[in-house]
């Protein structure tokens, strides 16, 4: 299931969570924040895509990035039971993501985001081979693992060993019969 | 008995120190009077750090403001009389504010900052007049504004996280023709709280090393990103704040207890590192962003 999550006041059928300022900036508000996305998350079954929507957002600062996006994806991505969330990032311009990208790589982390025009990136810390993995995923839709040793030359452990990290990031859905990019997995 | 403390004519974070090696003598308890009659000129530090000052005293310090009108008119119109008058035992005169509008170099009057919603409240009103200045008279590329305010609300948190006393931010914009012959834009953050030092030793399990003292605990928190808090997400405000005033080419200092750190743009000789200054409680920040030269 998707799960949009609107950081604003005016949204309707979507949660909101953040309807007290308009700048998201200082750690107290973040903390508030995040709060409120871990509430709405808790009641949702697994698994579930959340979109994390800054597109009304003025202003983010890197402390309030930190609470944000850095420990809730610490938190998710980290967790030993590793809950089956995935979140997606939307409506982020240049200021947010030089925000979030500084929070995601002190905590070595990675999120997808998704721009105006709807295409995807990931931006955050990965090893360059993961990376290039994670990007034909997004290509193809959808791969098996014999498909991207052959398209990228390398070995199938190779290949194993980064759809496996993927998928245990959530940056990549993992199914029967293969694995699937986020967008598709809904 | 009252000592005068004089005020320099010039009143800035170099000539700060005038004021401070006056007072370090003194005991806290001391009664003292600042003299700013002769002052003509305050850059934000100045008024930001008179104001600490006042705060730093036992007993209520006088304060004496300048005589010019004109020098007095714009410090009302900076808002430094409007905490001055709250923090000092005002003698002489001191100028009314007037009806009509604020000034244009002020981007954000003197403003104090205790909690969160303080800065929300800063981050809301330099992003209304910041704009047009920044961009269309600084020359700074549009997204200066955004950087600009992410800038100031991280080192007015300083204060809310850190120094556990309410502390005062201004900002103003100003040609600075002694170094630079160039507009600046100039935000300062004074607090008289405990300080890098006394912040960083309050870390659970924290480790000093010999040398530890006021300038290591600035070198610690600038250049190492080291915070009194564990968690890794920590130190972050201030490194991307090194990070976008090393984009503008701009001037970031930071003095706490005896010790003042500089990250130093190429425009600037002055000194990395300063030790055995007068004491002086807190934090006080600079920031200092010139006018973009059109064509680089």
């Amino acid at each position: 299931m998707k799960y949009h999550i609107d950081i604003d006041d005016r949204a309707d059928e979507r949660r909101t969570v953040c309807e007290l300022y308009s700048n998201l900036v200082t750690r107290p508000t973040g903390a508030t924040v995040r709060k409120a996305i871990e509430d709405a998350l808790a009641d949702q079954a697994e698994p579930n895509m959340t979109v994390i929507d800054f597109s009304r957002v003025t202003l983010l600062d890197f402390s309030c990035a930190d609470e944000i996006v850095g420990k809730l994806l610490d938190a998710y991505q980290g967790a030993k039971t590793r809950p089956r969330t995935y979140f997606l990032i939307r409506g982020a311009h240049g200021a947010h993501l030089e925000a979030i990208e500084t929070v995601l790589e002190r905590y070595d982390v990675a999120v997808i985001v998704q721009d105006d025009t709807g295409s995807m990136s990931l931006i955050g810390r990965l090893d360059d081979g993961a990376r290039r993995v994670w990007q034909l995923v997004r290509e193809r839709g959808a791969v098996v693992v014999q498909q991207v040793e052959q398209e990228l030359g390398t070995t199938m452990a190779q290949c194993t060993a980064a759809l496996d990290e993927l998928s245990l990031r959530r940056l990549v859905v993992r199914r029967a019969d293969g694995f699937v990019a986020l967008p598709h997995a809904s | 008995m009252t000592s005068v403390i004089t005020v320099p004519p010039s009143l800035d974070d170099q000539t700060f120190e005038q004021v401070l090696e006056q007072l370090a003598p003194l005991s806290a308890e001391q009664k003292v009077l600042l003299d700013a009659r002769h002052c003509r000129w305050a850059s934000p530090y100045g008024l930001t750090a008179l104001l600490t000052l006042a705060q730093t005293r036992v007993e209520r310090a006088g304060f004496a403001g300048p005589e010019t009108e004109e020098t007095a008119s714009y410090w009302q119109r900076a808002g430094f009389y409007e905490q001055a008058e709250k923090l000092f035992e005002m003698h002489g005169h001191v100028p009314r504010p007037r009806a009509l509008g604020g000034e244009s170099n002020v981007l954000l009057e003197v403003t104090p900052v205790a909690k969160s919603d303080d800065v929300h409240d800063v981050v809301e009103k330099i992003q209304a007049k910041a704009q047009s200045i920044l961009v269309n008279e600084l020359h700074l590329d549009p997204m200066a504004t955004m950087r600009f305010a992410m800038t100031l609300s991280e080192v007015c948190q300083n204060i809310v996280e850190h120094a556990q006393t309410a502390g005062f931010v201004a900002v103003q914009t100003y040609r600075y023709r002694q170094r630079l012959g160039r507009r600046v834009v100039v935000i300062a953050v004074c607090d008289a709280g405990v300080g890098f030092r006394k912040s960083l030793e309050s870390a659970q399990g924290r480790k000093l090393s010999d040398r530890w003292d006021d300038g290591m605990a600035l070198e610690d928190a600038l250049v190492r990103g080291v915070s009194r808090f564990r968690d890794p997400g920590r130190g972050q405000g201030l490194a991307g704040v090194r990070r976008y005033v090393g984009k503008w080419d701009g001037k970031l200092t930071i003095r706490s207890g005896t010790a003042r750190i500089a990250l130093l743009p190429s425009w600037d000789d002055d000194l990395a590192l300063k030790e055995g200054l007068s004491p002086f409680p807190g934090a006080q920040v600079q920031i200092t962003i010139p006018e973009r030269v059109q064509g680089r």
